[in-house]
């Protein structure tokens, strides 16, 4: 097989690819049963005879799951199924406790929409969405023996903690024209739905704990000739890597496969049809199951649940919850705060922009907002290992901190320690204020009192400053802070000892 | 306390009024059924499990209660068999099959915790065709159940195990599951009363599926008043079950008690022509006509209603439930309960241990339902008995225009020998000829006692068919004809089969 | 009616994960064609114009609310385990030499 470079292979052919993302929910609960939705729990104690297939267990669907997917499903502009099912689709594996995946076939209840994706250079590409369907996850498979893969293993051990837990599944369709742009609009695509199931708040996008998984589906046709359409040039047969997990992981996958379906195509040799596994460690794919006998899934409509007929009223509730799309919301708060790319992005990354812009809507000006959230919020967020918005201070505490500052009640330095009362439990920043008695002491009397007592205690100061060396105050201001443990207005009390030094300021 | 009296040959309702007339106590009632069963069970083959201690307990618990005068349920004491096809904590549970031998639930089924909540003394768990597939009980994996009223025949199925130990004298109550009649056609066969409630009236949560569109547990008793104290005990909305319906649980023992009464003035009882004619025997249809002429002196005006799709029912039958049957029993898989044949890999210890805990009845369903599900075929077969489904609600809505029940005989013929169609799979599945139309429609259907055939004394069964959420209506009319054909009789049918050998 | 070969029963009890042996294959082959042959007769009335049912009593919307409930223990999830290791249900090598 010829050795190709991914833009060799893309030179050369025409790539079209599809990705199928499945979204873990974050609903209290599972898809079809009332165990904990839960990561990281000690193995097998999140189940029920219902996730475990006991004999004689029955599914109920989820509300929150079916309100979930119908409102991604509305973001990424979808029509709504009047009447949607779920169906069985059935293969044995130790993981799939009943043996058959409970998921949506034929009629799923989101379909026909649309997503558009803002590439690096800000250039648009709109990407076709065939579906967006529920269905539930299976158990996780840990294999002994060996290099701790499932190949040389000498057995497997299985844990249904995470069988049942709700996702739905969008399907796009096939894309094409891209190019070498491929690998980046796959990754800008993932990244768009991440962050629209962030903003909708019904998924944490956590890829690597696996709360956001992309299969990726690419395939190489030969480049039109003169005088024909590449539209007419039929698909060549695709491969489909499993679990690419992560944003890297699949511009790297896309890399990897278009590479090596080049190379078997200029090789003459064929690609065949099948799902691969992504090898995050060398960056490359490996066949899936040995047999190529097409799995037969012999679906048919679940009979143990009954449809999702979601009422047009309904669905027009669920559309009024849905956030501004968070590529357009960015945009549009870049412009209207004036914060740079940077700015934006880090904010994002923090998934501090929501706060940010609440902040800003209690009265804050932008700035300052993203100042507090990303410095002392973000750092104690770190610190205590919890996500930013789960600190115990709301958007409008930190605008009313700010307005004290900005008042000159307080200066930058109480209003941290301010902060600090606030994330302690202590009250509002108003009654931290209060209570630690932490307001800027403007009574000028009591910091000329201040003033002459460290004038006194340092001669030679006065001295030098009484000589023209005006910086010299520094140390005075530094002394009178101290004496009135940060609580003066550092500017007052500059004014006061070239007053009474008998110097123009 | 009177002379000894044998408390087995009583009804469900007497043994409730003589508890609480304080003339016997849950406990004596318990024995007196344990005994019985030590003593004939030997030869019937109802039970899979006795539950010998933890009934007594039951029993004793609500002995207490009454002592203390608590208030208790209406059927609270009253012993009860349950078809092993139910989950039971505590209990093993089979559903008839060697690839769950020995298997303890983790949970109970909602119809099993509402017994339990009932306060009746479960005295353990019946034997049944493997996974309910089949008519005579001769497909459990343990040996088959053999007919009270002749112990070289088969008692029905798959519910055989539930209906031989009401004929038996083993238990007053017992439940059963229906999917194509299962329920009906046992109690046909055994001279006992059963009834398939609508769909959704009881919940299956916990019930081992078969066929999860068809199936339905529902009550099994001698007498029709029983069997609707237990239908109201079973039913009811369950919000564990999604197909559960959410509407208030019929009023049965209402009904009965309004059917006794005796008038059925402006009832319309319509015969299906097509459950008639060829393959009934005689004897089977002698006694369905008289069942008519009953209903006719109480009053009922009989017409007759055509049915032309139920030609096609029972080839539905044989697509549907294969089908949903194939996936049901997929979890049967070596991996986290039951039987495992171990060898080197996954996928041949599950091919191992299905070959071996499933016996050929449910391997060969399970094939046809792959089959009938496959790529390619799925439109042919599932899809259209699916459609076939629709026309035979069709049929239903029609004829229930001209009528307010639909009636026929049970079973076309009362109880073969055992073996006579073990190997002969379409001969036994026409058994269910007359039971599968409701169980396809999800309409709720009775069978009844209506006589002995001349020919060979065996029992004969009376169907009575309602339109769906009027289970009530069963009850009304069964209760009216089982009172008329008590009188003839001078009590139950099932005190006219032959008394067993009793073991030592 | 395309009727079952010997191969197609191997296939189909492959894909049911039922091991038969040449016996099992002869004689489940020939009832499964005399079974196939009776019911293909649903063919002839299910026309296009006749919708199918899969659910006997029409009903929608059945959910349940999101609100936990309790698990089983550990013990209870794994006690009708065949093998058992770690807390988790232990099976045999999922992939065998060949693969
Ligand atoms: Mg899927
Ligand atoms: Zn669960």
């Amino acid at each position: 097989m010829t050795t190709m470079t991914y833009e060799q292979a893309m030179e050369q052919f025409d790539p079209v690819f599809g990705i199928e993302v499945h979204v873990e929910l974050n609903t209290a609960t599972k898809m079809f049963c009332g165990c904990a939705n839960e990561f990281g729990a000690e193995p097998n104690t999140q189940v029920c005879p219902v996730c475990l297939g006991l004999p004689g267990s029955m599914p109920v669907t989820n509300q929150k799951a079916v309100e979930s997917a119908i409102r991604l499903g509305l973001s990424l502009g979808c029509s709504i199924r009047e009447s949607s099912r779920f169906a069985r689709k059935n293969y044995f594996y130790p993981d799939l406790a009943k043996d058959y995946q409970i998921s949506q076939y034929d009629e799923p209840t989101c379909f026909e929409g649309s997503l558009d994706v803002v590439l690096d250079d800000g250039e648009v590409v709109t990407v076709g969405i065939e579906r967006a369907h529920m269905e539930e996850d299976a158990g996780k498979n840990t294999h002994k023996g060996g290099t701790g893969g499932i190949q040389g293993a000498d057995y497997s051990l299985v844990d249904y903690n995470r069988g049942g837990v709700p996702l739905v599944e969008i399907v796009t369709k096939p894309i094409t024209g891209m190019g070498a742009r491929t690998a980046e609009v796959a990754r800008a695509y993932v990244a768009t739905i991440r962050d629209i199931v962030k903003a909708l708040g019904i998924s944490d996008g956590r890829m690597e704990q696996g709360s956001v998984r992309a299969d990726v589906n690419l395939s190489l046709r030969p480049r039109a000739v003169a005088g024909e359409s590449q539209d007419d040039v039929p698909f060549g047969k695709r491969s489909e890597t499993k679990n690419v997990n992560s944003l890297r992981a699949i511009e790297r996958a896309i890399h990897h496969e278009a590479a090596r379906q080049a190379g078997l195509l200029l090789a003459g040799q064929p690609v065949i049809q099948e799902t691969r596994h992504w090898h995050e460690d060398t960056g490359s794919t490996t066949p899936g199951r040995s047999k190529e006998e097409a799995e037969d899934y012999r679906y048919f409509p679940e009979p143990d649940l009954l449809p999702v007929e979601p009422s047009r009223a309904w669905v027009e509730e669920l559309r009024g919850t849905i956030p501004e799309h968070p590529a357009k919301m960015r945009a549009r708060l870049k412009e209207e705060w004036g914060f740079s790319d940077t700015d934006i992005r880090d904010a994002v990354n923090a998934d501090a922009l929501s706060l940010i812009a609440d902040t800003v809507a209690a009265g804050a000006a932008p700035q300052a907002a993203r100042k507090w959230w990303m410095g002392e919020l973000a750092r104690t967020a770190n610190d205590r290992e919890v996500a930013l918005a789960s600190l115990p201070v709301t958007p409008a505490q930190v605008a009313e901190l700010q307005g004290l500052v900005d008042a000159g009640t307080i200066n930058d330095k109480l209003a941290r320690q301010a902060l600090e009362g606030v994330l302690a439990g202590e009250g509002s920043p108003r009654e931290v204020v209060e209570s630690r008695g932490l307001e800027v002491v403007s009574d000028d009397s009591a910091l000329e009192a201040a003033v002459d007592e460290a004038l006194a205690a340092q001669p030679d100061v006065l001295a030098k400053i009484q000589d023209g060396k005006v910086q010299a105050a520094g140390a005075i201001v530094g002394a009178v802070m101290k004496a009135t443990r940060g609580q003066a207005d550092a500017g007052r009390v500059r004014e006061i000892i070239l007053q009474r030094a008998g110097v123009e300021g | 306390m009177g002379a000894a009296r044998d408390w087995t040959r009583a009804t469900a309702a007497q043994m409730a009024a003589a508890m609480k007339a304080g003339e016997v106590t849950s406990v004596e009632l318990t024995q007196a059924h344990l005994d019985r069963i030590a003593a004939v069970d030997g030869d019937v083959h109802a039970f899979l499990h006795v539950n010998a201690e933890g009934a007594l307990a039951t029993a004793r618990e609500v002995d207490e209660a009454r002592a203390a005068g608590e208030e208790l349920p209406p059927l609270a004491g009253v012993p009860i068999a349950v078809k092993d096809v139910l989950v039971t904590q505590g209990m093993p549970t089979t559903a008839g099959s060697r690839i769950l031998e020995g298997w303890e639930p983790p949970y109970d089924a909602t119809v099993t915790r509402k017994i339990r909540e009932n306060r009746m003394p479960i005295l353990g768990k019946t034997n049944m065709d493997e996974f309910a597939m089949g008519s005579s009980t001769e497909h459990s994996g343990y040996g088959p159940t053999r007919n009270p009223w002749d112990l070289e025949r088969i008692p029905g199925g798959s519910g055989g195990g539930s209906s031989a130990s009401l004929a038996a004298w083993e238990a007053p109550l017992a439940i059963g599951s229906d999917t194509g009649g299962s329920i009906r056609q046992p109690a046909s066969v055994t001279g006992t009363v059963g009834v398939k409630p609508t769909y959704g009236g009881v919940s299956r949560y916990g019930a081992i599926a078969l066929a999860s569109s068809l199936d339905q547990l529902g009550p099994c008793a001698r007498t029709v008043e029983d069997a609707a104290y237990l239908h109201e005990v079973m039913g009811g909305h369950d919000p564990m079950d999604a197909t559960s319906l959410d509407e208030p649980v019929p009023s049965c023992v209402d009904a009965a008690r309004q059917g006794r009464e005796g008038d059925l003035a402006g009832v319309r009882v319509g015969v299906i022509k097509e459950l008639s004619g060829d393959g009934y025997q005689a004897g089977v249809e002698q006694r369905f006509e008289e069942g008519l002429e009953k209903l006719k002196a109480l009053g009922a005006e009989v017409v007759e209603v055509s049915c032309p799709s139920f030609d096609y029912a029972l080839a539905a039958y044989y697509l549907i439930l294969p089908s949903e049957a194939s996936s049901n029993l997929a979890k049967f898989d070596s991996v986290r309960f039951g039987l495992r044949v171990e060898k080197s890999t996954v996928e041949k210890t599950m091919g191992a241990t299905r070959a071996e805990g499933f016996g050929d009845e449910v391997k060969r369903r399970i094939i046809l339902g792959t089959y009938a599900l496959s790529a390619g075929y799925y439109d042919a077969y599932y899809g259209s008995a699916q459609k076939v489904r629709t026309l035979i609600q069709r049929d239903f809505a029609a004829a229930f225009e001209q009528a307010d029940v639909l009636v026929s005989p049970t079973t076309p013929t009362t109880p073969f020998k055992i073996g006579e169609r073990i190997d002969d799979p379409l001969a036994m599945y026409l058994n269910d000829v007359a039971t599968i139309p409701a169980n396809l429609a999800g309409i709720p259907g009775m069978s009844l006692p209506s006589g002995i055939a001349p020919e060979d004394g065996l029992p004969v069964g009376f169907q009575i068919l309602a339109p769906a959420h009027e289970d009530a209506r069963l009850y009304r009319i069964g209760a009216a004809l089982e009172k008329a054909l008590h009188d003839d009789w001078g009590g139950a049918l099932a005190a006219q089969a032959p008394e067993l050998e009793v073991a030592p | 009616m395309s009727s079952l070969e010997r191969a197609d029963v191997a296939r189909l009890a492959a894909l049911a994960r039922i091991d038969m042996t040449d016996e099992d294959l002869d004689r489940l082959g020939g009832q499964l064609n005399a079974i196939v042959d009776s019911v293909a007769k649903v063919q002839e009335v299910a026309g296009e114009d006749v919708p199918a049912t899969s659910h006997p009593i029409p009903m929608s919307n059945v959910h349940r609310p999101d609100e936990v409930r309790p698990s089983l223990s550990q013990d209870a999830a794994l006690s009708g385990a065949p093998e058992a290791e770690d807390g988790r249900f232990r099976v045999p090598q999922i992939l065998g030499e060949e693969a």
